[in-house]
């Protein structure tokens, strides 16, 4: 891979894209405060921060969405400035955003028409998206439509869309959360086929160890302000992680686990059907996770995780009351405060809007799950000392950083409520804890300490089922892992017997014939 | 870019909450005046008979008093409705069914009355608010049709159903075919609870409803269930919140308490059952509830607000010979203005053009 970063001869042209001092304040927030960044031409360059540093109001800047209260933008030398996205892409800025902008019953060609400036007939922009998705390898049917693709497809469709504009500078946000490792290689592959072109890569990710592999040289965002630069090449993940914190990382451990006690949950053949004809079926779903361990269930998303999670909380009442069996009784019937008095705590994927509610303060947010098992109401009526202390207790127990029980749920940053929900399904003292996704978004401190208190739960008897699409995290805290795809189960093996690689075949669909113990992979993903 | 810009607020301004109402009174006033000169009329003198000549005198007050009565009965209930997200518009519809189940009591136990009457044409009448609201509680939850265009379909329903009534078995066998029933007897009356006025015992019902209904919904658990379905049903799901017993408790809570009003109209200053038993309570209990924030407290206020409405309408009426339809105008402008101002709770108002990137 090219670099042109460090020797550059001196008649080099001008950056392809140069931050001078850059600044955007919001209502009660400073953003960004006079950021300064180089971008070389064929440069993949890596924006790293935690949650709330401020890359995505940058990006945003540089991309037209938000506007910079000052500084100086130079486009390849020239001063600029960048009025709206549409503007951006006429200078050459593509950007691939966290969440897809696609419509699920439209076809691939007629998505990307829809978000050209100047599309021309169909037939010659399937012709276009034909030849710009093997110049890059990647493989894209112009003609299907969108709710057939896999999430590892769709994203494709947004780069292609970018690609047909001829970009000097790509902006890729968190492009890998939603891909399995191979589908993650493959799209560094693009990459670094597109940055030997003289395109220049603004790639953002938590994902540090694809940083190292991938980008040649990283600005470090904190608070707002650029804190460092480096050489991924040269940096561990740990020292990368702890230049975004400025602190030293703690890493939890695992301690060994005692012998498996008594099943605290058994799911049982669970099949659902659903009305949605977007959502996935589970199609004979079986497995247990009994006292003291933690299962892992990897997957990327949409292959069943949100009707697996609603089917065990009991959001969704199952037709077979024996398919969820908690505590030894026959769930399937039962809703969630039923769940709940048999000893489930649940902390779902969607933290504000579900795991609370993000207009309510911390004291109400702790009354929502937390009167099921907690003396919180009393002849109907709420006691609000109680739930009060409650709160507090949580705030203290999980260092939650928020302006005591009274603020908001939204005020809170998501690593901050992700630590408060979780405190407060752990405080419940439950047989058995679901979490979804239990650090998404969050940063590396916060992650850090919500491992630890998942397995020191696990540790003191409970059952623990972890759905998670990161494979990194499945590996630190599981005991065994099992896979989701397309609404089936595999089965389970114990995380030491196994590897990312064998996790990242099976979430890809690689059931039935399992990688031969040598570990080479026999079929293409 | 232009010269007045909105700007969000970092979070929802919780003064804003309570100026916005006063504000959008003062632009109310304001626009009166303007429309008072455009007509015509003196308008210092026109907003003086329409707002402050009813408040000098002890029956004006009264008057205030009995029109405020079904508004803040009708607008708690509707408001418990609003906070989880039931529209119920039907409350006339359900004030009219209160009159016609409570008034049909006072009729059927004619002569034969005593100290039981009234509270049966309580009960009565709430029974009958409460299942003309179970009509669309019903049809929501087993249908999944609107109950905003159910219930507001149901009160022309009420409305024709009263009008077959008092033309036919609630007619007066002795009043010369006039479509009224007969005037109630004492035992069928609610007592007067300020002599030289029309003050009833409704107002004192409409009190304890002020009060249950904050009590709802500021300490009990289903009070919590209700802003947690309010502002995020997914949440309530998550927490295993029941919301189809929620939408049922709403409705016929709220249809309740308007059958409530209703009898309480007919038993109290109409004394009889006739065609016309409210000048529109039931709807102008929905800007009620909005102008007093959904909050007990703030509704009883808004209803002696446009219990002025109503009286102020009337005496412009007679003093100055203003239409009567300047009434409505004077509400709905009222209610225009606060959905506008509210865009203050979570914007602020900049002056001038964005500045340039430097």
């Amino acid at each position: 891979m090219p670099s042109h970063a460090e020797t550059l001869p001196p008649d080099a042209p001008p950056p392809r894209l140069e931050l001078r001092g850059i600044t955007k304040r919001f209502p009660g927030c400073l953003a960004n405060d006079h950021v300064d960044l180089v971008l070389q031409p064929g440069e993949i360059h890596a924006l790293l921060g935690e949650n709330g540093a401020g890359k995505s109001t940058l990006v945003k800047m540089i991309y037209g969405v938000l506007h910079p209260d000052s500084g100086t933008m130079l486009w390849q030398g020239a001063e600029t400035t960048v009025p709206d996205p549409a503007g951006a892409r006429r200078l050459g800025i593509g950007m691939v955003f966290q969440h897809f902008s696609l419509f699920d019953t439209l076809t691939v060609t007629e998505n990307i028409a829809l978000g050209l400036d100047n599309a021309g007939p169909m037939d010659q922009l399937a012709g276009r998206i034909r030849e710009v998705s093997e110049r890059y390898g990647l493989a894209l049917d112009p003609g299907r439509h969108v709710f057939h693709l896999s999430v590892g497809e769709r994203q494709r469709v947004e780069i292609v869309r970018c690609l047909l504009q001829d970009p000097k500078l790509l902006i890729m946000d968190e492009p890998t959360s939603v891909l399995t490792p191979q589908e993650a290689a493959k799209l560094f592959e693009t990459l670094r086929v597109l940055a030997a072109e003289g395109c220049t890569i603004l790639y953002i990710s938590h994902k540090l160890e694809e940083i190292r592999a991938l980008c040649s040289r990283a600005t470090v965002l904190r608070a707002g302000k650029v804190v460092g630069a480096a050489d991924p090449r040269q940096e561990t993940a740990r020292s990368l992680a702890e230049m975004m914190m400025g602190a030293e990382l703690f890493t939890p451990e695992r301690p060994p686990q005692s012998a498996a006690g008594a099943a605290r949950l058994s799911v049982r053949h669970l099949s659902t059907t659903s009305d949605n004809p977007f959502a996935t079926n589970l199609k004979d779903v079986s497995f247990e996770v009994r006292a003291g361990e933690i299962l892992g269930i990897a997957g990327v998303a949409g292959n069943g995780q949100a009707e697996l999670m609603a089917a065990l909380s009991g959001e969704v009442l199952l037709a077979d009351a024996g398919a969820v069996v908690i505590e030894g009784t026959s769930a399937g019937h039962l809703g969630p405060r039923a769940r709940r008095e048999l000893g489930l705590a649940f902390v779902p994927e969607e933290r504000l809007g579900r795991g609370a509610v993000p207009e309510l303060s911390l004291s109400e947010n702790a009354l929502l799950s937390g009167y099921a098992r907690e003396p919180l109401v009393r002849g109907g009526m709420v006691h609000f000392a109680r739930a009060r202390a409650y709160a507090e207790t949580i705030i203290r127990g999980f260092n939650v950083v928020a302006h005591g029980h009274r603020a908001e749920a939204r005020s809170l940053s998501g690593g901050n409520l992700q630590k408060f929900i979780i405190g407060r399904e752990i405080l419940q003292k439950p047989k058995l804890l679901v979490v979804g996704q239990p650090t998404w978004g969050v940063d590396a401190g916060a992650a850090a300490a919500i491992h630890k208190a998942l397995i020191d739960l696990a540790r003191s008897g409970a059952a623990v089922l972890v759905i998670s699409q990161d494979l990194d995290e499945l590996f630190v805290l599981s005991d065994r892992i099992s896979v989701l795809f397309h609404g089936r189960l595999s089965d389970s093996r114990p995380t030491h017997e196994t590897t990312v690689e064998r996790i990242g075949l099976l979430m890809g669909g690689l059931f039935g014939t399992p990688p031969d113990e040598d570990g080479e992979i026999t079929r293409a993903v | 870019m232009s010269f007045i810009r909105l700007e969000p607020r970092g979070q929802a301004s919780k003064t804003m909450v309570y100026v916005t109402p006063l504000l959008a009174v003062a632009l109310t006033l304001l626009s009166g005046f303007i429309l008072f000169m455009a007509m015509g009329f003196d308008p210092l003198k026109a907003l003086y008979a329409f707002f402050v000549a009813p408040l000098t005198s002890v029956r004006g007050l009264g008057e205030l008093v009995v029109k405020a009565t079904p508004l803040v009965l009708c607008a708690v209930g509707l408001a418990i409705g609003f906070r989880a997200n039931v529209w119920n518009i039907g409350a006339e519809g359900q004030l009219t069914l209160g009159a016609i189940t409570g008034g049909g009591l006072a009729l059927a136990f004619y002569g034969e009355g005593g100290w039981w009457l009234l509270p049966l044409m309580v009960i009565g009448g709430a029974i009958g608010g409460a299942a003309w609201a179970a009509v669309p509680a019903y049809l929501r939850l087993r249908f999944n049709a609107s109950e905003i265009l159910t219930s507001l379909m149901l009160n022309y329903v009420a409305l024709l159903l009263l009008n077959y009534l008092v033309h036919g078995p609630y007619r007066d066998p002795d009043g010369f075919a006039f479509p009224e029933s007969r005037l109630f007897e004492a035992d069928a009356t609610l007592p007067i609870l300020w002599a030289g006025t029309r003050v009833h015992l409704g107002a004192l019902f409409a009190l304890l409803a002020v009060a249950g209904g904050w009590l709802l919904i500021a300490r009990t658990f289903i009070g919590f269930q209700i802003k947690v379905i309010g502002l995020t049903p997914a949440a309530a799901g998550y927490a295993g919140f029941d919301q189809k017993r929620i939408v049922w408790l709403t409705l016929l809570l709220s249809g309740a308490l308007a059958g409530i009003a209703g009898m309480g109209e007919i038993a109290g200053p109409i004394g009889q059952i006739t065609a016309s038993i409210s000048p529109g309570y039931g709807y102008t209990a929905i800007i009620v509830a909005f102008l007093g924030r959904l909050h007990p407290v703030g509704i009883l206020l808004a209803a002696l607000l446009m219990a002025l409405s109503f009286i102020g309408g009337e005496a412009a009426q007679i003093a100055m010979g203003l239409p009567k339809a300047i009434t409505g105008v004077f509400q709905g402008m009222l209610l225009f203005f606060l959905l506008a101002s509210d865009v203050l709770i979570r914007y602020r108002v900049r002056f001038g053009a964005r500045r340039a990137v430097a």
